[in-house]
Order: C-alpha cells, then structure tokens, then sequence
C-alpha cells in the first residue's frame, strides 16, 4: 500500500495567500517555550504573548474573517521568541505580517496615534532634518516645554532625553576626509551604517572605517535609507518597502563587484539578512541578505582578529555588557565578551540575558514606557551590580536605555577595537 | 579564512554540553554551536538511565545489571559499564547539591505530572521528599490558572499504581490574580520574588495557607514543578516551615523549571570551563577532505559562517529534536549526511499498533567503539566526527527511559576521544 497517498498532497489542500505560512503554524506544537522567553510577556499581564500572537491568531483567521488583535502592537519586535523555538516557527515573521495588516485595516489615518508611529518609523526623516541644524534641534528637544508638549499632545514620553545630534554626520565627515583611505582588489566591504551611527553616534562609524582600513579593507559608503526596524515595529511596511528596495539596489550593485555588507548595529544587520528576504521580493534582496554581517564577526571570520587581540593592550575603562536581543538572534551575543575577555587593559563583563526593553521606537511611547523600564529592570540591576561602570553594547537604541536607566556612558565594541588596534 | 578551534560540538543538549565539558577537560579549546536555546528547557529535569529493557521488563531497580544483555549496536554497550560510570560520576561532580540519587547505582521512582512514576537515576533535589517509594501519605497540590497539572487526577492515577501509601489530589487558587494562560515561569518567578499579596502576607506564606486548610495529617505535599526558577531551595523551605511538612516538586511537561534550572548550571560550568557558545543559528553543512571534515558552516539568517577543527561531536538530537530528518522519500542526518539504517519501504518504519514496537524509534547513526558513525559498509565515515546522544540508533530512548543517560555517556565519551585527538 506504499501508493496510498498518491493524489493527495496535504500542503495544497488550503488556498495560499501572498505569503504562505502553513508550514510554520502547523510547525508550532504549542510547546509556550516562546511565552517564557518573551519580555513582554513577563512584565504585561495582558499581554498574550508570541503563541498567540503568531502560529494561533494565524490559525483562526484561516477559518474565519477575524481581525487582527489590537495586542500585536504591544509587541516590541524584539524577536527572541524566534531563538527560543525549537520548531522553527517563523514566529516574528508573523508578528510582522499580522501588525502590518492590523495597522493598514485598524489604526485610522486620522489618529494621533497613527502618525505618531509614522513618525517614530521614520526616524531617519526626522533625523535628517533636525541634523541640518544639529546645535538648534539639540536645544528645542532638550527643552522641558517641548517634550511635554510631545507627551501630552502626540504621546511620545518626556520621561527621556532625546539622542543628540552630532555637529558633524558620519557621512559628512566622509565627505570631507574624501573617501576611502584604502584600497584593495579583493577586500572590500560596503558600511551600511544606518540612521544613527550617521546622525547621532558618527565616532562608532569612524571607528569602523578605521578598523576597516586598519586591516586593509576598502570601504564604500554608499547612499542608504533605513534599514526598516523601526518600521517592522510599527507595522508600517509600506515604508520599509519603499526603504528596502533602495537599500537593495544599492547594496546588490556593490555585491556583485565583490563586496560584502557590512553593519555597525545588529538590527540593521538583523533586517537585512533577515526580514528583507521573508518580507521583500525585491531584485538583490537574496545576495544582499546572503553578504551581510556584522562588524566584529565579519573581521572574526576573515581576520586573526583574536590574535591580533591577544597582542594588544588598550586603556578603556572596564564594561558592563548588553547583549541587544537582535544581536542574540544571530548567534552574537557573546562575541564581545569572548573577543575582549584575553585584551589586557579592559574588562568585560557580560549583564545576563535579560532584554534591555527598550526595543527601538516602543520605549518612546508614553503608553509603553513603564512596559519598557519595568523589562529594563533586570538589566538595570545587573549593570549596577557589574564592576565596570561604562556600558557596551552594539545597539544604539539598547545604549539610550542602558544611559537612561544608569547614567553610565555607554561604548561600541568597535570603539574598543579602535582603541586597541589602531594607533592615532 | 574561518573560525578555528580544536574541538567544534554541534548541538547545545545535554550531550553537546557532556562533550563539550570533557573535551574542555582534556586541555583542548572547545566551541559549542546550536541551533537555538537548549533543548534542556524542553526536559523534565530527570536524569535517567535505563528504566526499562528494550523487551520491556522493568521497572528497573539496578539498571547496570541490564547493560550486558543490550543488543550489541547499543550505544551503552558501545561505552560501556565504565563509560557510563564515568559520565554519570562527572554529572554528580557538576551538579553538587542540585541533585539526589548521586553516586549511586540503583534507580528512584520520581511520580510525575500524570501520576505515573518513572524509574531515574538522578533527580533535582526539588523532587526528593516525593519518591514512590517512601511511605509517607501525600498530599499534591494543583493551581487552578495551572491545569497542566490536575492534582486529583495525578493523585487516581499514582494510587492506581499501588504505591505504598495515601495519595489525594486538592486545586487550590494560586494567590496572584494572574492574566490569561500564565506561562510557568510567571508562576516561578513570581515565587522567587515573594512579594506580599492581599493583607500584607508574602505570596507564598498565602499560598502555604491555603494548602494548610485541605492538610489532611500528610507528612509531605507535591507542587507543580514551578516552585521558583533563580532560587527553588528558599521558596520550597519557605513553603515547608509555613506547612510543617516536607514539600516536593511534581516534574511537568515542556518548558519545565527544572529543566532551565539544569540548563542554567550546565551553561554556567560551560562558561566556566572556557567554552565558548554560539546559540541561534544551524550548521547546514561542511567540507571534507582525505577522510577527514575540515569545516562547517553556520548558517547565520542568510550568510554562511565557516567553523574549522581538527575534532567535530555531532550532537543534534533525534527525530524530535531534528538531528534526524525525514520525509516520505527517507530519513537522513542533514548535516554530515552520516549514515542512517532504514528499510526501503516506509510502511515497514512503524509498528500498526501505536504503542507498538515502532522501527523508526531506534532510527539513527550506528557507531563503531569510538563513537565515529559508519558508513552502509561498516566504516568510518570521517576520522575526526564523533556522534553523541540521541542522534545515535540502535535505541528507543523513550521507551527504555535511558535518553539522558545515553547523552550524558556517549557525549563524555565522545568529548573526550575528540579533546585527546586534538591535543
């Protein structure tokens, strides 16, 4: 009877959508190891968590014409459940898919609400403006008038201080030491430095270029838009598209003559490998996705960088490390520490696995802020606890939380690898 | 270029962790890689080593006694008595105080969340006041927001058993008003903190007073294995000087507590011993040459990393934990392509009965004394890879109850052969 089930083919049964997320739901065996794993989860009573939001709210709209549920916007993106599945759920791929359509069919374009999300998914275009005048935009959005005038009126919280805008973007001081210093035939990478490292945090992507070119690599800073996180988040897809099909053809031309892609902030580097190819077709998407890496890792695989390390001494002060949730999912959250654990002259200590709560844009948002310090909690705690009283971390948004939640300074690993390798 | 050491275990279970710490003990520099978090969390926490013969018969009280009469493709037999000596004694080392029934050779018979009582060799000390064999009444106690855990039915069911005593199963209401289908480890962690609840009473004083009421003259209560995840020694002796009486966890189904709780030591001594660990992303494939593997490659959302070592422990699990592959066409090992034994016919892979002797249960890599899985002709298929755990074939953990216990030996084993390799 080994032909019994000629005819039949149990995948094809149901009609497909645009994108087809059968295998995953049925994947799920409602285990709720995800549950365990999810920070919001822990702290919001009412918040139904991962399972829900993905493989079982998919499995009841297949039946019948159910909306979306308002809670998927109270999910940070913070994708552990994703790491935490041990049936490769595709669970964030869910999340994405069902905020996309809860805030296209639910949230009214004449909401508050709705642009103000708009606005916090577009950071860059924020940022772009506000840099142009950086010392003026510094002194408006540190002004207490101001910020309470956003709480009140556009719900964005006045509990936290504005990331400053730095006098000089990366991109600018690009321009201005003209380019790349080095060159070579076979080592180049192209920096996708993304909206902060350009607008706010420019002495990290300094720091990339001069370890870059430290080992001899040629960088190329081609012209990019946001990498789409905090739109993810937002459910605001239609602009991540717009972003990602830039980013794409970008990125893909300079792939194809031998570069790989190189990020500074790992939810740049989670989005690109990750989201673009489950949520984009665009040309480029799939070669792109398989070129990127992440700084650190991208020397690691190519260079004797331990070595190079281990000859090193740096003077930093010693470090309280935070792994950020995205740079978990790639399997980075311990490279910092494993890297910098043999370089004398600086300590590391890595805080623990708790996520740092802040999750982009979420913690912005004066109805998710006390969600969002009640997750930091842990963090905040284990970092006072550490001997090193200066953060580290690889994310920009995860370093606002860990200075919000401290007062300590946070750093880049790549502002330590600097420090320890290239001489002045 | 890659990234190099001597020793590169794939698979982050108990026995990628077993090889990876006695590789660590040899001298070598070991990096462990798995796909995602350990699989330990899925575990009951229960560490065991033959409950039951491949025929059946057990429970077993001296599982070593059974070794000999294995069927020779065993893998126990291929460590043998020592072999499993050895890990289990590591296991004990590593463990401390976390664990009874240590530096024993006889099994215990922990009851479980559906009553039935099953023979372990090792189990969390959380369990210990709750033995089958220990004649004490009981008293188990569920949570109603709690139902993967129904006292009164656990309870029916161990009294059915014949246990030497009085068994009687109460549902109390857990003192925190909790949302909708709370995760165990809200119920941990609310426990850990202990905050006070209604009239100023901490949460677990509440909740020992609401137990006290249904204490009926046992000398010993049972508890949903949520009894804290960060410190389960103070919330069960907070628990018990409020009661009077001994308390005990019921080990439960996945995510359980005492399996994050095993995971967190493990990983602790990993760290500890120098291991390094990359979680989160799958090995999907390799290079060899001249016999041997050169490389392998974790695929990172997209991008293919290249690892290099001398020694590999391919650690991956079985058919749950998908080390072992399968569809209508077979069933493979994907990532080394190693070897697996199957009859042509898939109809001829189950058993009609569905607690029949099922074929597919013993699906797995065959391998020779070193623990290096063997080619379809007998041989090595490389040099330098050695297979632990339940990616090995020729056994039905879940039947003989000897899964932890054939992770933890061949896992040692093989960590070790791979350390000394290396070195």
């Amino acid at each position: 009877m080994s032909d019994a089930d000629d005819g039949i083919d149990p995948v094809s049964v149901f009609a497909e959508g645009d994108l087809d997320l059968r295998a995953g739901a049925d994947s799920c065996y409602k285990c709720s190891t995800c549950d365990t794993n999810c920070p919001v989860a822990e702290v919001d009573e009412d918040f139904p968590g991962p399972k829900f939001q993905g493989p079982e709210q998919w499995r009841l709209k297949r039946k019948a014409d159910h909306d979306v549920d308002a809670s998927v916007a109270d999910c940070s993106n913070c994708m552990r459940c994703d790491a935490a599945c041990p049936a490769d759920v595709p669970l964030s791929q869910m999340h994405n898919e069902a905020r996309a359509e809860y805030v296209e069919e639910q949230v009214s374009r004449r909401s508050v609400r709705y642009w103000r999300d708009r606005l916090l998914a577009n950071y860059r275009t924020v940022a772009r403006v506000a840099s142009r005048v950086p010392r003026l935009s510094n002194f408006l959005l540190g002004s207490r008038l101001l910020r309470s005038l956003g709480e009140r009126v556009f719900g964005i919280t006045a509990e936290r201080d504005f990331p400053r805008f730095a006098t000089e973007t990366f991109r600018d001081w690009w321009a201005a030491r003209g380019g790349a210093h080095v060159e070579s035939e076979d080592k180049r990478v192209a920096y996708f430095h993304g909206c902060y490292a350009n607008f706010n945090s420019p002495e990290v992507a300094r720091a990339m270029v001069r370890v870059f070119e430290h080992f001899g690599y040629q960088v190329a800073v081609p012209a990019q838009g946001c990498s789409g996180t905090p739109m993810f988040a937002n459910g605001m897809l239609a602009d991540a598209s717009r972003d990602a099909e830039r980013n794409a053809t970008a990125l893909s031309t300079l792939v194809a003559e031998g570069y790989d892609v190189v990020c500074s902030c790992t939810s740049c580097s989670m989005a690109l490998r990750q989201e673009y190819p489950e949520l984009f077709t665009y040309e480029g998407i799939e070669s792109v996705a398989n070129s990127t890496y992440e700084a650190l890792e991208y020397l690691r695989i190519q260079e004797d960088l331990e070595g190079a390390l281990e000859e090193a001494t740096v003077e930093f002060p010693d470090l309280a490390y935070h792994a950020p949730c995205h740079a978990r999912n790639q399997g980075l959250d311990r490279q910092a520490v494993e890297l910098f654990r043999p370089l004398e002259g600086v300590e590391v200590e890595d805080v623990g696995d708790s996520c740092s709560g802040i999750s982009g844009t979420y913690g912005w948002k004066a109805d998710k802020y006390d969600t969002s310090m009640a997750i930091g909690e842990d963090m905040f705690e284990e970092m006072r606890a550490s001997a090193g009283e200066t953060g580290l971390t690889e994310c920009p948004t995860c370093a606002s939380q860990m200075e919000h939640g401290t007062g300590y300074e946070v750093r880049h690993p790549l502002e330590v690898l600097e420090a320890a390798l290239v001489e002045d | 270029m890659a990234i190099d050491q001597d020793v590169l275990v794939v698979g982050g279970g108990l026995a990628g962790v077993s090889a990876a710490l006695a590789a660590a003990e040899t001298g070598a520099h070991v990096r462990l890689v798995a796909t995602a978090q350990s699989t330990l969390r899925q575990a009951s926490g229960l560490v065991d080593l033959l409950g039951y013969t491949p025929r059946g018969e057990g429970p077993l009280a001296e599982p070593y006694e059974a070794i000999p009469d294995l069927p020779a493709a065993h893998p126990y037999r291929r460590v043998g008595r020592a072999g499993i000596e050895d890990a289990f004694d590591a296991f004990d080392d590593l463990v401390g105080d976390a664990y009874a029934g240590d530096h024993t050779t006889a099994n215990a018979l922990v009851p479980t969340h559906g009553g039935l009582v099953k023979p372990t060799a090792r189990y969390p000390r959380s369990t210990a006041a709750g033995l089958a064999s220990d004649a004490r009444d009981a008293l188990l106690v569920g949570f109603d927001r709690l139902p993967q855990f129904d006292a009164s039915l656990a309870a029916e069911t161990l009294e059915a058993s014949g246990v030497p005593f009085d068994v009687r199963g109460v549902t109390v209401e857990f003192p925190v008003d909790l949302g909708a289908d709370p995760t165990v480890t809200r119920f941990a962690r609310l426990l850990d903190r202990d905050a006070p609840v209604a009239d100023d009473a901490s949460l677990r004083s509440a909740l020992a007073q609401r137990v006290a009421g249904h204490l009926d003259g046992e000398q010993r209560v049972g508890l949903p294995a949520v009894l804290g995840e960060a410190t389960p020694d103070d919330v069960r002796a907070s628990l018990a000087a409020h009661l009077g009486v001994d308390v005990f966890e019921v080990p439960m189904g996945p995510p359980s507590l005492p399996g994050i709780r095993l995971e967190q030591r493990l990983y602790d001594a990993l760290d500890a011993a120098g291991v390094r660990i990359e979680t989160g992303n799958p090995v999907v494939d390799f290079d060899a040459a001249a016999g041997a593997v050169d490389r392998v490659y974790v695929e990172r959302s997209g991008t293919r990393v290249p690892y290099a070592a001398s020694e590999f422990v391919l650690a991956t699990g079985g058919l749950v934990g998908k080390g072992i592959d399968s569809d209508r066409d077979g069933v493979r090992e994907p990532v080394f392509d190693c070897h697996v034994a199957q009859p042509a016919d898939r109809y001829e892979w189950f058993d009609d009965d569905a607690f029949g002797d099922h074929p597919f249960a013993r699906f797995g890599v065959d391998v020779d004394d070193e623990l290096r899985p063997r080619d379809a002709t007998g041989e090595p298929e490389f040099r330098n890879l050695r297979a632990a755990g339940s990616v090995l074939g020729n056994y039905d953990y879940a039947a003989e109850k000897s899964g932890s216990g054939v992770s933890l030996a061949t896992g040692h084993r093989a960590g070790r052969l791979a350390g000394v390799a290396a070195g």
